[in-house]
């Protein structure tokens, strides 16, 4: 387990930034407690202090998660955002995107979203933004990037889930 | 009056006197335990002074540490004492209090191999003397060591014996034989430590050319050779095609586990600052090398103007008047190159043209 290094956290905040943009500084600096980045295992968790001075207790062969795994970096080092950081990223998106029920199941299948399937969406959303994605009833399901030019969301990947319907090239 | 003066004079005295005493001689119930070595003076009386509950037992307590001292004072005051360099010293006597371990019992070590083979065979060590009588030097010498009674290396005449090649050098035979040994009672005894201590070396398992080596064990080899080097192998070329070794690099370093949060979140948000702002930061090595490197430029651009107007002193005017108005030399020089090649070229190479007349100016150079 280990602190981020520059390049890391830079190529990490570029991500988080696509879905948040500069409410990412109130990730980082919260008046409710110190809350962290840390990586262990090349995965990144998002923890408090408290939980990180307990969980150093543990030795690394033995620990497997602690606080709330935001994402990965891969072999590459690129960064990848995993569904649990929805929690965090949900009530400061920028950019959210509502879809209707029928199109909701479909997607939570793993399909991409025609733009039938819309419901609401936010005003001013550019090409290739990342977005978060609502259901009807105000549930965030997941997050994803519009290309408008033919309106089809990219999902994130679940982390247990290969996979499915990625477009190279639109890596979100 | 001068009498009762006097008088009171004196009672005052004998008070103060008192007064000191008191203060110097403290009454205790029991005794209190001195261990003079360390310091020490254990009170074992109960602490009937100070009632529990008390909102300040600061004055109570003070004023028992301050018995306490005194009596320890008091106690050193009859101790036997010396005189140290312009300073009275009382000498200690030994300390009776046992003090715990600081360390942990040190564990067994394992035997070495010598002291398992004699345990087998069942070889105790005979006692010998330290000293034996060295018959050359007419004294008595140590057993080994330093100045020892017999060392075969310090005779000054050796006789060559039959069987040997009479052109080898006896005494550096010796003196090597004595290196090797030496090397060897080392290498035996760091083999020991490592076993005492669990340790692994790095042995030399592939290093010895068989012939029969496997794969693993060449390249292994390959790269103990590599960094045999004075400069640990940074100079060492490669051959055409071999790659550069993986994990030959500083390890890294990281930030602490738990270093200064507070320190981290002014860094991490400085960074979202900068990626927030909109315009583009000035990276300022990158733009004083840009700088640097066109004023070299520059300077060169002049220094080839001069140079050629040295050269053209004597030579036609009408190309010159011709190049004045075509772009630096730098650029002319690029398309220049061609200008050999050009007229064997493919003809593709006819939409170079523009430069032709620079190309001629430099032939006629």
């Amino acid at each position: 387990m280990r602190p981020l290094t520059e390049e890391e956290t830079r190529v990490m905040f570029e991500k988080i930034a696509k879905y948040i943009g500069e409410n990412l500084q109130l990730l980082v600096d919260r008046p409710d407690g110190t809350y962290c980045f840390r990586l262990h295992n090349d995965r990144v968790y998002y923890v408090s202090e408290k939980i990180l001075k307990l969980a150093a207790n543990i030795s690394g062969d033995k620990l497997v998660s602690l606080g709330t795994c935001f994402g990965k970096f891969t072999k590459t080092h690129k960064f990848r955002l995993h569904i649990t950081a929805l929690d965090y990223l949900a009530p400061y998106a920028k950019y959210k995107v509502w879809i209707k029920p029928g199109a909701e199941q479909s997607f939570l299948y793993g399909n991409h979203v025609l733009k039938s399937g819309l419901g609401r969406i936010t005003e001013n959303t550019s090409q290739y933004q990342g977005v978060v994605v609502y259901s009807m009833a105000d549930i965030p399901l997941r997050g994803g990037e519009i290309e408008t030019s033919m309106m089809r969301i990219i999902y994130w990947p679940s982390p247990a889930r290969p996979l499915l319907g990625m477009e190279p090239g639109h890596v979100p | 009056m001068e009498g009762q003066s006097v008088e009171e004079l004196l009672a005052k005295a004998e008070r103060d006197e008192a007064d000191k005493l008191q203060r110097i001689t403290v009454h205790k119930e029991l005794e209190l335990e001195f261990d003079l070595g360390n310091l020490l003076a254990s009170d074992r009386n109960p602490p009937s002074g100070l009632r529990h509950g008390e909102p300040n037992p600061e004055a109570e307590l003070r004023a028992l540490a301050r018995d306490n001292t005194q009596l320890l004072i008091n106690q050193l005051w009859q101790l036997p004492t010396e005189r140290v360099e312009e300073a009275l010293v009382a000498r200690l006597p030994e300390p009776t209090t046992r003090l715990p371990r600081e360390k942990p019992v040190p564990r067994p070590r394992p035997l070495t191999r010598w002291q398992q083979f004699a345990r087998l065979k069942g070889i105790r060590p005979k006692k010998k003397t330290n000293l034996v009588w060295d018959e050359v030097s007419g004294q008595w010498r140590r057993r080994w060591g330093y100045q020892r009674a017999r060392d075969d290396t310090k005779e000054w005449l050796i006789e060559v014996p039959g069987s040997a090649d009479p052109l080898e050098d006896q005494f550096a035979k010796r003196i090597q034989a004595k290196k090797e040994r030496v090397a060897k009672n080392e290498l035996n005894r760091l083999r020991n430590l490592a076993r005492a201590h669990k340790m692994r070396l790095p042995s030399s398992a592939g290093m010895h050319p068989t012939g029969h080596q496997s794969k693993q064990e060449l390249g292994r080899a390959l790269q103990v050779a590599k960094v045999s080097t004075a400069s640990v192998g940074r100079f060492q070329e490669r051959l055409p095609k071999e790659k550069a070794p993986r994990g030959s690099g500083k390890k890294r370093k990281f930030q602490p586990l738990f270093g200064d949060f507070a320190a981290e979140k002014k860094s991490q948000l400085e960074m979202l600052r900068v990626m927030n702002s909109k315009k583009p930061q000035l990276d300022v090595t990158r733009a004083t090398n840009k700088q640097m490197r066109e004023e070299d430029q520059e300077e060169a651009a002049k220094r080839r103007k001069t140079s050629q107007k040295g050269k053209r002193k004597g030579g036609r005017q009408g190309p010159g008047g011709r190049r004045k108005g075509g772009p630096p030399n730098q650029g002319g020089k690029r398309k220049g190159g061609f200008g050999g090649k050009m007229n064997s070229g493919p003809p593709g190479m006819g939409g170079k043209r523009k430069g032709g007349q620079h190309q001629g100016g430099r032939r006629r150079k």
